[in-house]
């Protein structure tokens, strides 16, 4: 079976979906070909047992880009939220637990001056984000050959960091930028859950510890997109937002087929002619996007004999660690977390009671062991979304650090220990958490690679860090979205400006295949 | 692959070449330099003795310190391919081609020879080291690729005599082996290969043997050359043979671009004159091939150009201009008196787009005369072929002298 298109998008993650919902409302024919059964790649909601669901990877939307959700007009295709811009809890032995708003923190004692401190930090944070904003969704600069839309953006940083902050605050972004998180947190601040708190969403998917540099970066990435970093609960699970997302690409005309997992990408005499199927059938067109991470991509759809020595080293070299676990729970009836109401129980629940047992917990993954005191982000979507369990809840969380590559193998028996070690951490805030459960699944990095193919288990796929951001996402030769191979192109979290659940990859990659951009 | 690295390698900071000893029977001036790790000579005896013994008799010069590497597997052949512009499914097995190969901005690593020895087989011989660039292409690729440097004794046999020397010694129907074939021959301790192929610009043959058979192939080439005044050779008379042939040098010519740190000083194929061995349209993915491509439609910077200049003072380091006085377009990279051809031949590089066939060009030379620096004006002509490329270079049979 032949059959053609004018684009063909392996892999239907969220950022493929974005990416044909544009192309086919410019009109081309387009088809994605998804693996799994289902669309939305990591952005999922999956059947924990019967009659509970679960997000399977990514709980809570910070950073879907708005004009992505304008323009695809998602509200119309489905998405609602169950909750938005919810606060953080963090979890206090003692029950008396601290609550952070995207403005305020209280609670845990925190005394007035480090309250005040926590007001400014995150004017300061917001303020250095929104100044990095614009560069999240426009696709990076080049350097090597700048059209007057680089030249622009390139302007525009400097004024906006120049006159947007104005000299004092630049100065101090400029202070911080590079710095790790732990120094900034110990400038700023007194209280330890606080700093424990911050720390982790500094870490949070990396694999860096709150003294590795850069970790001030990753906090404002988390920033720089979205809703200045609000939390919202999409109703359904994260499912719901590929959903969404898939049914506006379909009503723009694209092809969406599940269960169609592409063998290889097909290229003849330097170019990209179509793919073919584990099934044998054959698709052709001459553009192919990889939804994929770049180095699956590079590395086993194309094949790195169709790209030149240095690109294939340099694509190889990504760091892709992925340091990230995930443990999902179906609850009979809501345990007691100590100090909590139900209500706030629908919160993000936050476990990093100081950055140095964040740093400690990371100090394992540099062996390949798992964290002793693993640190986690725990959501119960259910309470604000009953259509998540039918009767009891879902509990799940994200935990550090796991490594992909642990010490004697993921056998059985050490994913068994890890999880016990979870759930031992969560039962020293919830006590009777043991008696609520009815399950519990940990997904490690290599499940999560099994599972959603991104490589090493890297949640972006390819961490965060400077020298993998902007131009050098995922190498320069590839960073505007085609590949050095005529007719290839990325649209994954692999690509500027990365990961997380946002959509401007995929919407970038759709507008340089509409304008023929090339390697 | 396992590779194993002597400890105290370190230790040894020269090293010397299973011909060492055999060289310094002839050794009058020790004038030695350091090639890679090795020890050679720049010249044993006289300079001009050992040039004229390249053109009019029978050299040999020892090449153990070239870079050699072997890549086998059933992937080989599409490593070559990738890794070197040229078409490499039209180099069969028993013959050499001369190459470039470049990273992915299209600009030149090295220049070299590679020998199909086998179907599944290569031999790559280069002048600078390519572990990392080989280990970098070999990803992907079900191949396996080996350092053989120091396992594999080497010597460059050249001049007119080369095949009657070869002929008596005993290599059967050497004499029907044509330019950039290699052959087998049994030799005692296993068999060794000779290729017809070389740095000089004339007849001549490169003998590949294990290092324990070094110093009996040196012998047994003595043995059955004794009649036809053929000597060791030092760096300094191929210096002079290679430029009056034009061939390029590594590091002289250009700088390989995996040593370039300036962006942008370093070559392409196509501004080294060597274009004839890129092959755009092969339908590989090579190295270089996009950058190359888009040179090929943007123009190159610089040309290669091979000089006749008036006179007889080398232009060495000169400066080239597009008249007396006129505008600087260039500079001389290698330039010597010819002896053979008998004109003062100079390599460089001039801008785009000076530097066509028949182009008058000026040098600038600057010379010594007894400690005292002088300059003069010297008129040059860009011309098409090298000063020496004679017949029997690549005549088969040579002729039986």
């Amino acid at each position: 079976m032949t059959k053609n298109y004018d684009v063909i998008i392996v892999g239907g993650g969220h950022n493929g979906l974005v990416c044909a919902a544009y192309l086919a409302d410019a009109g081309k024919k387009v088809v994605v070909l998804e693996a799994n059964d289902q669309v939305g790649g990591a952005a999922v909601t999956d059947t924990l047992t019967d009659g509970k669901k679960v997000s399977s990877c990514a709980q809570f939307l910070n950073q879907l880009n708005g004009s992505v959700e304008k323009d695809l007009n998602l509200a119309s295709h489905g998405l609602k939220m169950a909750a938005n811009n919810v606060p953080t809890i963090a979890l206090n032995a003692d029950g008396n637990h601290l609550t952070l708003t995207s403005t305020t923190a209280s609670g845990a004692n925190i005394s007035a001056d480090d309250a005040a401190a926590y007001t400014k930090f995150m004017r300061y944070m917001r303020d250095y984000a929104s100044t990095l904003n614009f560069l999240m969704v426009s696709p990076p600069i080049d350097i090597f050959n700048p059209d007057f839309a680089d030249k622009m953006t390139a302007i525009k940083l400097g004024w906006k960091l120049r006159f947007g902050l104005g000299a004092e605050k630049m100065s101090e972004f400029l202070r911080q930028v590079g710095m790790n998180i732990f120094d900034v947190l110990d400038d700023d601040f007194d209280h330890e859950l606080l700093k424990g708190t911050l720390a982790f969403d500094g870490v949070l998917g990396t694999h860096a510890g709150p003294r590795s540099p850069g970790t001030v970066l990753t906090y404002l990435y988390r920033l720089a997109s979205g809703d200045e970093g609000a939390l919202d609960v999409p109703e359904g699970g994260m499912g719901a937002v590929s959903d969404a997302i898939s049914a506006a690409a379909t009503s723009a005309g694209a092809d969406i087929k599940v269960s169609a997992r592409v063998k290889n990408v097909n290229v003849e005499n330097c170019k990209v002619v179509g793919v073919t199927l584990e099934s044998g059938d054959v698709i052709s067109a001459p553009v192919v996007v990889s939804n994929a991470d770049p180095r699956t991509t590079v590395m086993s759809i194309v094949g790195p004999r169709h790209f030149e020595a240095d690109f294939v080293k340099r694509i190889d070299n990504v760091r892709m660690r992925g340091t990230t676990a995930k443990l999902h729970i179906a609850l009979k009836a809501l345990p007691n977390f100590k100090g909590l109401s139900e209500d706030e129980l629908s919160n993000r629940l936050v476990i990093a009671p100081t950055h140095k047992d964040m740093e400690r917990a990371f100090n394992h993954v540099k062996y390949k062991e798992v964290s002793e005191h693993p640190m986690m982000e725990i959501a119960i979507p259910s309470i604000a979304d009953p259509s998540l369990a039918a009767d009891g809840h879902v509990l799940s969380a994200t935990v550090q650090y796991a490594p992909y590559h642990l010490k004697g193998g993921w056998t059985d028996e050490a994913k068994n220990a890890f999880m016990d070690a979870c759930i031992d951490r969560i039962a020293a805030y919830a006590p009777d958490i043991r008696e609520q459960i009815e399950m519990a699944v940990l997904l490690t990095p290599v499940d999560l690679e099994a599972s959603y193919g991104m490589a090493g288990g890297n949640w972006h796929h390819g961490e965060l860090t400077l020298d993998q951001m902007l131009m050098l996402r995922p190498a320069p030769e590839a960073s505007r979205y085609a590949l050095p191979l005529d007719g290839m192109y990325i649209c994954g979290a692999g690509a500027h400006p990365g990961g997380g659940v946002m959509g401007a990859a995929g919407k970038n990659a759709a507008e340089a295949i509409l304008k023929g951009e090339a390697s | 692959m396992t590779e194993v690295i002597k400890k105290d390698h370190f230790k040894e900071g020269v090293k010397t070449t299973p011909f060492y000893a055999k060289q310094k029977e002839w050794d009058k001036v020790n004038t030695w330099h350091r090639w890679k790790e090795y020890t050679v000579p720049d010249v044993l005896d006289n300079v001009t003795v050992e040039y004229f013994a390249i053109r009019n008799s029978a050299s040999i010069f020892d090449i153990t310190p070239m870079s050699k590497y072997r890549i086998k597997g059933v992937d080989a052949l599409n490593f070559m391919n990738r890794l070197l512009p040229r078409d490499m499914t039209k180099l069969k097995v028993g013959r050499v081609g001369y190459t470039i190969w470049c990273d992915d901005e299209g600009m030149v690593i090295d220049d070299g020879t590679v020998f199909r020895v086998a179907e599944d087989e290569y031999w790559l011989c280069a002048q600078e080291r390519q572990m990392e660039i080989l280990r970098r292409n070999a990803i992907g690729f079900d191949v396996e690729f080996a350092e053989i440097t120091d396992d594999v004794a080497a010597i460059s046999f050249q001049g007119p005599v080369t095949c009657k020397i070869l002929k008596n010694a005993g290599f059967k129907e050497i004499e029907t082996m044509k330019m950039f074939d290699l052959r087998f021959f049994d030799f005692p301790g296993g068999e060794i290969m000779i290729s017809r192929s070389g740095y000089t610009g004339d007849l001549g043959y490169e003998l590949w043997v294990k290092n324990d058979q070094a110093e009996a192939i040196w012998d047994h080439l003595f043995d059955a050359g004794k009649l036809y005044a053929m000597r060791p050779i030092g760096g300094q008379a191929l210096e002079i043979a290679r430029i009056e042939a034009g061939l390029l040098a590594a590091d002289v010519e250009f700088s390989p671009a995996n040593q370039t740190v300036r962006h942008g000083h370093a070559k392409s194929p196509y501004e080294l004159g060597l274009g004839w061995l890129v092959k755009l349209d092969k339908g590989v993915a090579f190295n270089g091939r996009r950058a190359l491509m888009k040179e090929r439609e943007n123009g190159s910077r610089y040309r290669f150009v091979k000089l006749d200049v008036e006179g007889n003072k080398p232009a060495s380091n000169a400066y080239l201009f597009d008249s007396e006085n006129g505008k600087n377009i260039g500079y001389v990279c290698s330039a010597a008196w010819a002896p053979t051809a008998k004109t003062n031949v100079a390599l460089g590089f001039v801008d785009m787009p000076h530097g066509e066939v028949g182009d008058e060009i000026w040098a600038e030379i600057y010379y010594q005369k007894e400690l005292k620096w002088k300059k003069r004006w010297a008129k040059g002509m860009v011309v098409k072929d090298p000063a020496w490329n004679p017949p029997r270079k690549t005549k088969t049979p040579p002729d039986d002298v």
